[in-house]
């Protein structure tokens, strides 16, 4: 699977869970402070791409993802 | 030789006859509660959905709440205080250790005949109690057992914490269970993960406070995220096994009363559980808080009174909280 397809899936999961649009969800923008997802956001998010890529992202982990990029690394090295 | 002995047997069916609730008069606005956290109204709105909650002043007590709320309860429960079996206070903020929160109650309202007992499950003990209850009336032990939900919160938050500061609350519940022809206490769907008991729990023990000291007075303290996940997974889950053991469909309910721990956590299990917009779902923490143990009876009681829910409708509970414990049901609303 490469990257594009990690990221546009990551896209949509984003879109539906805090109503950004698609085409914002790029690498380098970071979940926070760019895109504006607040934290029991991410914990959706997060939980939305472990069961679409089979991955574990333990609570420690996630807070070492910080941008959209950082997410596509870790779902892609461990999926 | 062994001897049989004479076992008791109750009542087929039970329901839950009354409800009953108190809230405290002060409310306390996200304002005031900002004026010690770097927070703001509307970060505190967008995380949780609370716009206000209610504080009990130093001069009303766990006491004085739970028996507020049980004297409502009675009054509109058609039974005599002399007809319960027993008293069930579910709380973690009663101050003492020992006696029981429920021994006074059951002495203020005059429960002459009644046993009486704390029950220690957090957010999930209103529910808990609600399963003992209905089984001790269903095995023939009790007629009738009163049930209280209280807590006061207010007195355990450590108010600098901008995690938890704004979350807890005051307020009581009470219901009143007992024979049915109809049954209408579903089967409890219920469970324990004390792995995660850091998840939600105290800043340190009395008695370390007592002989190390600190910061704070012991308070509670919360891993928002962990909990969070652990509500939205898995409280989807007990919530649809605690449909299927009633033997009912998500469509047939008429009200959906979650504990109010937060909106968000409702939102995503509305979502989960695919709740029509024909179910009410209670959004009580709005103006309570997260009050706990207390916050089902206190919002299926705000339901009711607003007519969003029918009484004699379908109402599917579940509590869940520190521990990790967790416990759901079906009823009938009274």
């Amino acid at each position: 699977m490469s990257q594009q397809d990690i990221l546009e899936g990551l896209a949509a999961i984003v879109n539906e869970v805090a109503g950004v649009p698609v085409e914002d969800v790029q690498l380098d923008k970071a979940f926070v402070d760019d895109l504006d997802i607040d934290s029991l956001s991410m914990v959706e998010v997060v939980m939305a791409a472990e069961d679409k890529w089979g991955v574990k992202i333990p609570d420690e982990e996630v807070k070492n993802l910080r941008t959209v990029g950082d997410a596509v690394t870790f779902i892609s090295a461990n999926s | 030789m062994t001897i049989a002995l004479t076992q008791t047997a109750g009542s087929v069916g039970t329901k839950i006859l009354s409800v009953g609730s108190f809230r405290p008069a002060r409310v306390v606005t996200n304002a005031e509660i900002c004026a010690r956290i770097d927070s703001t109204d509307e970060w505190i709105q967008e995380r949780s959905g609370i716009v206000e909650r209610r504080w009990a002043g130093p001069d009303v007590s766990v006491v004085d709440m739970a028996t507020a709320a049980a004297e409502k309860a009675m009054a509109s429960s058609g039974i005599s205080a002399e007809a319960l079996g027993m008293v069930i206070v579910a709380t973690v903020t009663h101050p003492y250790v020992t006696p029981s929160a429920a021994a006074e109650v059951q002495d203020r309202i005059g429960a002459a005949n009644a046993a009486s007992m704390d029950l220690s499950a957090a957010c999930a003990g209103f529910s808990y109690a609600v399963a003992l209850a209905s089984d001790l009336v269903r095995c023939g032990t009790c007629t009738h057992v009163l049930v209280v939900g209280v807590e006061k919160l207010s007195d355990w938050i450590d108010h600098e914490d901008r995690g938890t500061a704004f979350l807890f609350a005051d307020g009581a519940g009470a219901v009143v269970i007992g024979p049915s022809d109809v049954p209408g206490i579903g089967p409890v769907v219920w469970g324990s993960d004390g792995s995660q008991k850091d998840a939600i729990n105290m800043t340190q023990s009395f008695i370390d406070y007592r002989d190390v000291g600190g910061d704070i007075f012991p308070a509670l303290t919360m891993q928002g995220q962990q909990v969070f996940r652990w509500a939205v997974t898995e409280m989807s889950k007990a919530a649809q096994a605690a449909l299927d053991a009633a033997g009912i469909t998500a469509d047939q309910l008429d009200a959906f009363i979650p504990h109010q721990a937060n909106n968000r956590i409702t939102d995503a299990l509305v979502r989960a559980l695919a709740l029509p917009d024909t179910v009410a779902v209670a959004r009580d923490i709005t103006h309570m808080g997260n009050t706990s143990a207390a916050s089902i009876p206190l919002a299926m009681d705000a339901l009711l009174e607003s007519g969003k829910a029918p009484r004699g409708g379908t109402a599917l509970l579940i509590g869940f909280g520190a521990g990790l414990v967790f416990a759901a049901q079906v009823v009938t609303l009274p």
